[in-house]
């Protein structure tokens, strides 16, 4: 109990860099996530290759990897930014492919007579787009895009390896302090089902709100 | 939601004239040239990013002779391919033991005695919560295990906890019906599991079981951070190898194809097998909403 109460400020700093990784990292995956599920239904063919390649790509490249060479590549070609902006874009990039699959395979399941009957009222694009497709495809897509997010807040543990603040890394300082290693193992794994939980538990109220009633 | 399983193959580009979604109908003439237009216009952009970043690889000097001159040597090669092997090795552990570990906790899942149950669930909803890395840091640090046991440890625990999740699903998923006959032969407990229910669990699963063992095999990369020699480490030795002038762009531009060669591979396997697993016509199987279908967990 100690280990956390004598270390209330580096559990603090570190919890609260994952939280900052996971919400920035979050947006960024859901905006790109947006963007490339729009690239894949698109009607023009090229636009549907790129999105495909970024799926493909992103989804079988190891997020070590991903880490690795965007941490340590970039800066090779003269980009310097802090470590925590690097991660948050190998983060959120990685985490993108997921997203465009599950906004995809939810634009997917609103059945096609919905969009046609829209048109048929003589609605423009973006109307059948914006009030009709979106909204439906929106309900179906809370529970996998949480369980998404989940994934990415627990992905964020890969950063601290690569010297960036957050919760999983504080154990090498609480390590050589000399402080019992199952307890600091014990706190930061709290920690994480702190931020899972949180996660989940922000989902199931939006599901309650808006999700489709089974 | 729809009767068609949601999680549609990647990788296919279909046609737009042969299918139409809720988005747009079929493009007239006019439309069909803008959509053209568009097309050029993207590639057209997607080219010239691609020509940029090609410009900015030789601006940098990525193209020496002195970076690339590692690979022609034996030693930097078995270096590569041990770490390969080292690779495969870890992953083929975890998917086994995962796989027996999956088992085992679906059963306790399943199980009719309700202490088995809840202790099964416990175990596999803490692991599926806990991050990867947090285990496999925490095995390695604070047991004090080698790097290869203590990477196996992890990917197992937290495999073989959401394999045990996809095998129950699948046993669920399998129609009632099939349960109740069974029962009405005067089948015992354990052999409706094993004859009836479990190989048709196994058949709708397949596809989602490989694309876990997808992630485990990514996962495998894992042990790069607790110095376990797989590939990537042994990339980084020779990234950061001062003779060579530091290929550290190099090295990535030949270990991420080799990876993402082969968990596009497995990948692969898993969509052929989903677009071949018996449709509705057979039996009638429940499809697998989306968030359970695959779990995009690292």
């Amino acid at each position: 109990m100690d280990v956390l109460t004598e270390n209330f400020s580096l559990y603090g700093e570190g919890f609260l860099g994952t939280v900052e990784l996971t919400v920035y990292a979050s947006l960024l995956a859901l905006a790109l996530g947006f963007l490339m599920a729009s690239c894949r239904v698109a009607p023009v063919r090229s636009l549907r290759a790129i999105g495909t390649v970024w799926v493909t790509v992103l989804r079988n490249t190891p997020l070590t990897l991903l880490f690795f060479a965007v941490l340590l590549g970039l800066p090779r070609f003269g980009l310097v930014l802090p470590f925590q902006l690097f991660a948050v874009l190998a983060l959120g990039c990685y985490t993108s492919a997921f997203i465009c699959e599950v906004l995809r395979s939810g634009i997917g399941t609103v059945p096609k007579g919905q969009g046609e009957a829209a048109r048929g009222l003589g609605m423009t694009f973006g109307q059948t787009l914006g009030a009709v497709i979106l909204p439906q495809a929106f309900r179906t897509v809370i529970p996998p895009i949480g369980s998404t997010l989940i994934a990415l807040a627990k992905n964020s543990a890969i950063a601290g390896a690569f010297s960036v603040t957050e919760l999983l890394g504080t154990y090498k300082t609480l390590n050589e302090r000399g402080f019992s290693i199952i307890w600091t193992f014990v706190w930061i794994a709290a920690g994480y089902l702190v931020i899972t939980l949180a996660i989940s538990a922000l989902f199931n109220v939006l599901e309650k709100r808006w999700g489709l009633v089974r | 939601m729809s009767p068609m399983s949601p999680v549609s193959p990647v990788g296919t580009v279909r046609p737009v004239a042969a299918e139409s979604t809720a988005l747009y109908d079929i493009p007239g003439p006019k439309a069909l040239r803008r959509h053209r237009l568009y097309g050029f216009a993207a590639t057209a952009a997607i080219i010239a990013l691609l020509a940029w970043a090609v410009q900015l690889l030789f601006a940098t000097g990525q193209f020496t002779a002195v970076k690339w001159r590692p690979f022609a040597y034996q030693g930097i090669q078995e270096l590569l391919l041990r770490g390969l092997a080292n690779t495969l090795l870890a992953f083929a552990c975890a998917a086994v033991l995962s796989l027996v570990l999956g088992g085992v906790l679906a059963c306790g899942r399943l199980s009719e005695h309700r202490p088995v149950r809840w202790l099964a669930t416990a175990v596999v909803e803490f692991f599926r919560a806990m991050p990867v890395l947090v285990m496999i840091f925490f095995i390695f640090v604070a047991l004090q295990v080698r790097a290869l046991p203590a990477l196996v440890a992890g990917l197992t625990l937290y495999n073989g906890s959401v394999l045990a999740e996809v095998f129950r699903t699948g046993v669920n998923s399998v129609e009632r019906g099939q349960r109740e006959a069974a029962y009405a032969l005067g089948l015992r407990k354990t052999q409706v599991m094993t004859y009836v229910l479990v190989p048709q669990a196994v058949r709708a699963m397949l596809p989602t079981i490989i694309s876990q063992l997808v992630v485990a095999l990514k996962d495998t990369s894992l042990g790069y951070l607790i110095t376990y020699e797989e590939f990537l480490h042994a990339g980084k030795l020779i990234a950061s190898n001062l003779d060579y002038d530091v290929p550290f762009i190099p090295v990535v531009m030949v270990i991420s194809p080799v990876y993402i060669g082969m968990c596009m591979l497995l990948s692969w396997c898993a969509h052929r097998l989903r677009r071949r697993a018996p449709g509705p016509r057979g039996s009638r199987r429940r499809p697998v909403p989306p968030h359970q279908a695959r779990t995009p967990a690292s």
